[in-house]
């Protein structure tokens, strides 16, 4: 009588490896050599796949940007980006470049069909719920007021704190949100602010939506601390951004 | 050992079926409750693993010999962290607001227990064909749980399906549902409909009744 017929039954693996006989110790040098050789194989594959998405990446970042500036900014049809860097320099970055400026504030100029200066959009980034919150606004030269935010990255509860992009009475605070300079243009005068839902008193108060405070507050936050680093420098400048030439 | 084709397919439906990594195994039960927020999202989460889950098997499978059984866990979690990095490019380079909406849970892939146990269990002792098919049964069949969850949270927690609503503007949206304890709820759900359907089956087998 064999033993092979009661190994011959099918076993339905579940996770876990049926036990098995003790096998001799392998020697070090093949283990180090198959090690080396799968590693070497997986690093191929990686770098095969980092360089055949390289540029789809690139392009759908590129996309994603002009996109949440043409959503802030809506009669914008060319967008620039600038730079603002700390001793009040205004420059603009090339295509392709990296605008690596210690302490400067990224943002882009937006401009309509005639090459006129229709806005300006920066990205904020305040802390969330879950994690941080990137949101691009849009900056009215005329009216000193932010006119529109969309969200460029967050991770906030579904159903909750991403109603930030969907709850209209929220997205209301965006139309018309005072962000005015102090006259010798060095602050803000007033800070934005999320406040409790249905407070809202002033034009630089957010409203926040009830349930929801936590990610309204990194919204108010976001757009508060780009705009108190941008706005001094900026408006000084404004008339250099003029055209889209 | 050649492969007749009942029983390829029967290492495919093992996966969909009889082993089903959600309903039967319950395993990998961290992206399952944590992705399935909307049908797009469990989707593509369920088409992620299965690449993976299929690629990294067949790796495994390919280099069963030479893979020391020492340092084989090792190797394993090489070969699967490989292809989940390639998938993570393959995803930015798709759609960036995919990319977001799924999270870490992509990077997460490596330490999914199907995967691992998958390899471990079948494809360390299998030819590639078996083992990659068997592997796609097992993806196919995380895609369906992740869909079946993913599905009906989205369609009670926001009233849409793949964003396309499905009720009038007067729908309240039930948005537990879409939070981590509708998730549970949801499971919870699947898995009783599940077991039953199952049982009915075994017995309807018995009886000889449908």
């Amino acid at each position: 009588m064999s033993e092979q017929s009661s190994t011959d039954k099918k076993v339905i693996p579940i996770a876990v490896a049926a036990p098995q006989a003790a096998a001799p110790e392998s020697p070090t040098g093949p283990m180090i050599r198959t090690l080396g050789l799968v590693s070497a194989i997986c690093g191929l594959i990686i770098v095969g796949a980092y360089q055949g998405t390289y540029d789809a990446v690139a392009e759908n970042k590129r996309i994603a940007t002009e996109r949440a500036v043409f959503r802030v900014v809506p009669a914008a049809k060319s967008i620039a980006e600038f730079v603002a860097a700390p001793d009040g320099g205004v420059a603009k970055v090339g295509a392709g470049e990296t605008a690596l400026v210690p302490g400067g504030v990224k943002f882009f100029a937006a401009y309509d069909g005639a090459g006129k200066l229709a806005g300006i959009a920066a990205e904020g980034v305040g802390k969330g719920y879950a994690d941080n919150v990137r949101i691009m606004f849009g900056y009215q030269p005329d009216c000193q007021c932010v006119v529109g935010i969309g969200v460029v990255a967050m991770r906030e509860t579904p159903g909750i704190g991403d109603k930030i992009i969907t709850d209209k009475a929220f997205l209301a605070n965006f139309t018309a949100l005072d962000v005015k300079l102090k006259a010798d243009l060095s602050a803000l005068a007033n800070e934005v602010r999320a406040v409790k839902h249905g407070s809202k008193a002033e034009p630089w108060q957010v409203d926040a939506i009830a349930g929801a405070t936590i990610t309204s507050r990194a919204v108010s936050r976001a757009i508060n601390d780009t705009a108190q680093a941008l706005l001094p420098r900026l408006v000084p400048k404004l008339e250099t951004l003029g055209n889209a030439s | 050992m050649s492969i007749s084709t009942p029983q390829t397919w029967e290492e495919f439906t093992e996966g969909i079926w009889r082993q089903n990594p959600v309903f039967v195994m319950v395993l990998g039960m961290c992206p399952v409750l944590a992705v399935s927020v909307s049908a797009i999202n469990a989707l593509s989460m369920g088409l992620a693993t299965l690449f993976v889950l299929v690629c990294s098997c067949g790796l495994v499978s390919l280099l069963r010999h030479t893979i020391p059984r020492e340092v084989r866990i090792a190797v394993y979690i090489v070969i699967i962290a490989t292809f989940v990095t390639a998938v993570d490019y393959a995803i930015q380079a798709i759609s960036l607001a995919l990319y977001e909406a799924l999270g870490a849970f992509i990077q997460l892939i490596v330490v999914n227990c199907i995967i691992l146990g998958r390899a471990e269990a079948h494809a360390a002792k299998n030819p590639p064909l078996p083992a990659m098919i068997n592997a796609a049964g097992m993806g196919v069949g995380f895609s369906i749980g992740l869909f079946a969850l993913g599905a009906v949270r989205e369609i009670l927690g926001a009233g849409t399906l793949f964003g396309i609503g499905l009720f009038g503007a007067g729908f309240q949206p039930w948005v537990i549902m879409v939070l981590p304890p509708g998730g549970f709820f949801v499971l919870g759900a699947w898995l009783l409909v599940f077991a039953g359907w199952a049982r009915r089956r075994k017995s309807g087998e018995v009886t000889q009744h449908v």
